[in-house]
């Protein structure tokens, strides 16, 4: 490519960099860099998924005891409530595409009280499970009943701990990157008011974007794991 | 810019299937598959992941090979952390 053609597109779009030679280069960059980010936060997850998959592995049955104490419609309502917001954020970006400004920021919106309604319903299912003693390390702890399917077998209250332990400890991250979403979405919201993103720049829209994706599809993955374990009778 | 930009259509039709595939793993949960159980609900989520990660997230549209490499690189690693995990853990009760 000719040089002037460069300097041309530079002079056009003022937020290409000096160091780029086009904005279509720049912005693969960007969206290679964030998904190598997002690649260090599959290996963060997948740390726990791999204790998960060893614990569920060994105390099966202590494990589906846990799992049928959780709240399954809730549980649901969330997930739906998620992908929900999945949908406006996909939705924002591409109003940004087309250049419909007014409606990126109504996306935005709707994809911060999406995640906050996410958290609020997260927040319930926690105090519940406080109320109910099923607090791991807690010495008031206690999942009454017995293992699914095996009426003779009580649970064992220090397997069952260990599933506790993982439900909080993932669910836990889970809605700590939800609660950085929310304030990243904010941010963008902030800056798409202003009329920053447009179908010449939208880069911050989009990686917020593919993070806000990304903590929905671990949530895809958490969903079943920890409150679908034997639930059939 | 040679953007690709996705019809409204086609993000809704990804919801719906979304959707269904949620309401699908909930209701596939109550129903006796045995040892299928977990392999059905490990499946819907997987074909729910993909739809995300092709439609939602552009993949489909990258025109940057690196990025669809990187992502295949680091789920192979990731299988490689399970499965190298459980032949350890699975095999320790082995006589």
């Amino acid at each position: 490519m000719p040089t002037s053609t460069v300097n041309h597109e530079a002079h056009e779009n003022p937020a290409l960099l000096h160091h780029f030679a086009t904005a279509e280069q720049q912005k693969d960059a960007a969206s290679l860099g964030m998904w190598l980010f997002l690649i260090t936060e599959i290996m963060f997850f997948g740390g726990m998924f791999c204790a998960y998959l060893v614990y569920r592995y060994w105390y099966f049955g202590d494990f589906a005891a846990g799992s049928s104490s959780l709240n399954l419609t809730l549980g649901t309502v969330n997930t739906i409530v998620l992908i929900g917001s999945s949908l406006t954020v996909a939705l924002a970006v591409r109003c940004a595409q087309v250049g419909n400004k007014k409606a990126i920021v109504v996306n935005l919106v709707l994809t911060i009280l999406l995640g906050l309604a996410f958290l609020g319903i997260k927040a319930k299912e926690y105090k519940d499970k406080f109320d109910e003693h099923h607090i791991p390390g807690q010495s008031s702890f206690f999942l009454e009943g017995h293992i699914p399917r095996h009426p003779d077998t009580p649970v064992n209250q220090r397997h069952a701990q260990i599933y506790f332990s993982l439900y909080f400890a993932m669910t836990g991250m889970h809605a700590l990157h939800m609660i950085i979403g929310v304030g990243l979405f904010a941010f963008l919201t902030w800056k798409a008011m202003k009329g920053t993103y447009g179908p010449g720049y939208y880069t911050p829209l989009e990686n917020g974007g593919l993070y806000w994706h990304f903590v929905d599809i671990v949530w895809i993955y958490l969903f079943p794991l920890l409150y679908l374990i034997d639930r059939h009778p | 810019m040679s953007e690709h930009i996705s019809s409204v259509k086609l993000y809704v039709t990804i919801w719906i299937a979304l959707m269904a595939g949620t309401i699908l793993t909930v209701v596939a949960a109550t129903i006796d598959l045995g040892a299928f159980n977990p392999i059905v609900a490990l499946a819907i989520a997987t074909t729910k992941a993909v739809l995300v990660v092709l439609f939602f997230m552009h993949v489909k549209y990258a025109h940057e090979r690196l990025t669809k490499l990187v992502i295949v690189t680091a789920i192979f690693f990731f299988l490689i952390l399970l499965a190298l995990t459980m032949a350890d853990y699975s095999t320790r009760l082995w006589t």
